[in-house]
């Protein structure tokens, strides 16, 4: 109680102080139209919680003010320096379809083999995948689960954030087989490493060569052209450049897009059963287009696969990718409308390191512009920033998943179901609406008054729910109803006047639910 | 006072709703029943759909060369396309729309499009919605605009989007509501308790977006449960499962004909990127056509009374490639077909200037030509249906002006 009288003197000094200073600015705008007015130290710890993590959990905010602001941001930028809890290490290796190869989950969940010259049989067909539903259900409950309750919460965030500018869509044919291991061995690993890594990882797994169509892409009249693989397909090459890495205004033409996939021609998948191919990667020569290409101004010799390296190369060290990716950074951490002169940095930083992906966020989490009282808790949060960060501030330790993947189905996002390879957006005119505004208001109420069954141990946490009697389902766990005290600690002791005004009115019961509803949870 | 500063003087008095303040402030000068309620609903198809496979030029023989597996034949009996014209036929999947254009109540306008050739489709719908082709500044989506410039007092289910999310095309200063699609949008919340709701409507009573949010959310929603309530109450049982584009189009359908506010609607349905085993009669494209005219043929047929006041228009960023590719699909092209269905609909005619298949007439020697700019059949649609003026047209479209060889669809 002590603590949290002091913490509001502390922050009604501090405002007082951004108040004094905003005043003496406005009248110095004229000399030093750029000078911002930075956050106040108080709320530091809350802004990095909300900004490098999915908010804060209990004792949290305490903890990083107590090592400190940067020390918090150092860590996060190397995530492998912090210990991973050995329950959550144990929750993850209980789900043995994440350690598969995108081989492996093929022959084990695939679809049956068909016997020789009969067509294969659709009940048998529709098993497979009733069979194979297990994969997606263990992708999507180590990915909550690694959201809730992993330290390594910039690694998480940036997991999302790559997942989404490369996404790949796992209702599309066989990409429910692989899109969990996408995010596994094409994502995760290379979060905050090098541009260049991650994007030659995209490029060679099958569920983005599956997704955009390139295991088509074929040479016309090569001597492997046959049947349905008989000609190129601009689909991957397209959005390769328009969306991984020149962007749209990046500068290519209608040419580059047909050289582009001339080049791709013959990137694709192994036979199922066959050893030739690396996890599940295959560059077919006989389908390759074997001449010379003009990519962006430059000849590409025809040699076979290492064309394709070429251009990714090419691709990776242009100055558009580096403002795209800039952009992009600066929009999610920063504001929806980034400041331009972030962007500048942020790409200039890209291009001197070599697309260090670390090295841009750290010039990024240190810039004037982060720690820029304006953008204070100025970005509306996705319905998964939203439902990750509120089972945080609760406390729950998340088991079943079941709510939170439901919820995120309502709220238009959900788990590796974005149709469009441009993923989920992050700005609030993507996602503040109405309808979402009644839908999170009374998932915060269910949650807060302990009614979501967030503990209960589920057989099936994610397909259509199956009645399970009482001894499978084990002892009824409970989830203690929100505190709201403890609640307003866990969040620093942040709240707005006008929120603590209409708590005051609120009777107690209700009041753990306006602080999950309020507009400043809604935004980090 | 305008509108704007009405809603913003409304917003501020608690406890009336601004349906009946909206009613008292603007009946003086616009008396509703006079204006007779048109409708627009506008039907996305997003990822681009195949309008060569839609509306099918049989006529030509190119069209046979450019696709020698994914075709739709003019002829053999349930596999051949449903003839419209002697020149363009209908896909089979589509049957679902054929008595419609019986009734003359359909027509498609072919060779349509945006005149900005990008062929990404995010740019594409960009423009489309924000009805400014080739301008990425515009800040809100044609339909928000068209709502500030309908006369008659604004309602919050004025304007409604069927889906989680709010398009586009919607964004802008005019309020929108959306509503969540499918069973689970009905079933009850913790916010439907008056306890909760009057907790939170305290904490949500300023002039922030998230208010006005709240706000609207709130109206919506009770509007829906009442007419779900009356819906369960007319015991109308046995109504057939729906799934899918179907499943929305008969929930629309629902609160349309019940909610005599609803004037603008939105819907949008996915899944049209065939690059690759596009199919032809059946296959990809034609499971995804089936419940697209299923669909809009109860969506007409549900709309009762009020199908005669609406206007159904049904578009998609660009068409595809003339060829098909070597995977059996098609790639993105220019050209497309758009819809119009509805009532006051001059229909059983395609319209629009069609360029012919022939290479030489081919945009870049690959796709169908972009003969009417899409925003002179909406134009026509808004001026002779929805009843605005020149300078209300140029607000919802800034910078267009119509032709005067628009079709003459309405």
């Amino acid at each position: 109680m002590k603590a949290r009288c002091i913490n509001r003197i502390l922050i009604k000094a501090a405002l007082r102080r951004t108040l004094v200073s905003v005043w003496l600015l406005s009248g110095m705008t004229l000399l030093h139209p750029a000078r911002a007015a930075p956050i106040p130290d108080d709320l530091k710890p809350l802004h990095v919680l909300n900004r490098l993590a999915y908010g804060p959990g209990p004792g949290d905010v305490e903890k990083v003010r107590a090592m400190g602001v940067e020390k918090y941001i150092e860590d996060q930028l190397t995530p492998q320096s912090i210990p991973e809890p050995e329950s959550l290490r144990r929750e993850l290796d209980s789900l043995e379809t994440l350690r598969m190869d995108p081989v492996e989950l093929f022959r084990e969940y695939g679809p049956p083999r068909p016997g020789r010259g009969r067509k294969p049989d659709p009940q048998a067909i529709k098993a497979a995948r009733e069979r194979a539903r297990v994969i997606m259900q263990q992708a999507a409950q180590a990915r909550l689960w690694r959201a809730t309750q992993s330290p390594r919460q910039l690694q998480e965030l940036m997991t999302d954030f790559w997942y989404n500018h490369f996404n790949v869509f796992a209702g599309k044919g066989l990409d429910h087989l692989w899109a969990g291991a996408y995010e596994e061995q094409a994502i995760r690993p290379y979060a905050l490493g090098r541009f260049r890594d991650l994007l030659g990882a995209t490029a060679h797994h099958p569920a983005m060569l599956f997704y955009l169509d390139n295991w088509q892409n074929t040479a016309p009249d090569s001597p492997g052209a046959r049947g349905k693989l008989n000609g190129l397909n601009e689909n991957y090459a397209r959005e390769l450049m328009e969306l991984h890495t020149l962007g749209v205004d990046g500068g290519y033409t209608q040419q580059d897009v047909i050289a582009l996939a001339r080049i791709f021609t013959g990137w694709g998948l192994g036979r199922p059963r066959g050893k030739d191919s690396r996890g599940g990667f295959y560059f077919d020569p006989k389908r390759h287009d074997y001449s010379d290409k003009i990519f962006l101004g430059q000849t590409i010799r025809g040699s076979g696969e290492d064309e394709g390296e070429q251009a990714l190369d090419i691709l990776a060290h242009s100055p558009a990718t580096a403002r795209h990716i800039g952009y992009e950074l600066a929009q999610y951490f920063v504001a929806d409308d980034p400041p331009p002169a972030l962007v500048q940095r942020l790409s200039q930083r890209f291009l001197d390191t070599d697309g260090d992906i670390r090295a841009v966020l750290d010039t990024l989490l240190h810039s004037p512009e982060f720690w820029d009282r304006k953008y204070y808790g100025n970005k509306f949060k996705t319905p998964y920033q939203y439902l990750v960060s509120a089972v945080r501030a609760s406390g729950v330790d998340l088991v079943n998943i079941r709510p939170l993947y439901g919820m995120l189905f309502q709220l238009g996002m959900p788990l590796y179901a974005c149709l469009t390879p441009d993923g989920y957006k992050n700005t609030s005119a993507a996602w503040l609406n109405p309808d979402a505004m009644t839908r999170r208001i009374s998932f915060a109420t269910a949650l807060a008054s302990g009614r979501l069954p967030l503990a209960q141990p589920a057989e099936n946490n994610v397909g259509p729910a199956r009645k399970m009697d009482r001894e499978e389902r084990g002892p009824v766990r409970r989830v203690e109803p929100v505190d709201d005290a403890r609640l307003t600690d866990t969040l620093g002791n942040a709240l707005s006047a006008p929120t603590r005004a209409a708590i005051k009115e609120t009777p107690p019961p209700l009041r753990a639910a306006l602080i999950l509803g309020s507009p400043e949870f809604m935004q980090h | 006072m305008n509108r704007r500063k009405f809603r913003k003087a409304a917003s501020l008095i608690p406890g009336m709703t601004l349906l009946t303040l909206g009613r008292a402030g603007w009946a003086a000068r616009v008396n509703e029943s006079d204006i007779g309620l048109k409708r627009l609903i506008v039907v996305f198809l997003r990822g681009a759909v195949d309008g060569l496979n839609v509306v099918v030029p049989y006529g030509e023989s190119v069209y046979y060369d450019s696709r020698p597996t994914i075709a739709i034949p003019a002829r053999g009996g349930a596999d051949a396309l449903i003839d419209l014209d002697g020149h363009f036929g209908l896909h089979p999947a589509l049957a679902g729309v054929a008595p419609l254009w019986r009734e003359r109540s359909v027509a498609f306008v072919h060779a349509c499009g945006s005149p900005d050739a990008t062929r990404s489709h995010f740019d594409a719908q960009d423009y489309m919605e924000s009805g400014t082709p080739g301008v990425k500044a515009t800040p809100d989506g044609w339909m928000n605009r068209l709502l500030a410039m309908l006369p008659g007092a604004h309602t919050s289910t004025q304007a409604v989007s069927f889906g989680p999310t709010l398009p586009r095309i919607f964004t802008g200063r005019m309020p929108v509501a959306n509503v969540g699609v499918g069973q689970a949008a009905a079933r009850p919340m913790p916010l439907d308790r008056p306890v909760v709701s009057a907790a939170f409507d305290r904490l949500y009573r300023g002039d922030d977006p998230l208010s006005r949010a709240y706000r609207e959310g709130q109206q919506t929603r009770r509007q829906l449960l009442a007419e779900l309530k009356q819906d369960m109450e007319a015991a109308s049982n046995g109504a057939p499962s729906a799934s899918g584009f179907v499943e929305i189009a008969d929930e629309a359908a629902r609160l349309m004909a019940r909610d005599k506010h609803i004037q603008l609607a939105f819907l949008a349905v996915g899944g049209w990127d065939t690059h690759i085993n596009q199919g032809a009669t059946t296959g990809q494209l034609a499971n995804h056509l089936r419940p697209l005219g299923d669909g809009l043929s109860r969506l007409a047929r549900n709309l009762g009374d009020a199908y005669r006041d609406t206007m159904i228009v049904v578009m998609s960023e660009f068409g595809r490639t003339v060829r098909e590719n070597g995977n059996g699909g098609t790639d993105h092209g220019h050209g497309n077909v758009m819809w119009v269905m509805g009532g006051a609909v001059r229909g059983g005619r395609v319209y629009g200037n069609w360029p012919g298949l022939a290479e030489e007439n081919l945009y870049q020697g690959r796709d169908l030509a972009v003969t009417t700019d899409f925003r002179e059949v909406i134009g026509a649609v808004l001026t002779r249906h929805l009843k605005l003026d020149g300078q209300r047209v140029a607000a919802v479209f800034p910078g267009f002006r119509p032709s005067a060889t628009a079709p003459n669809i309405v």
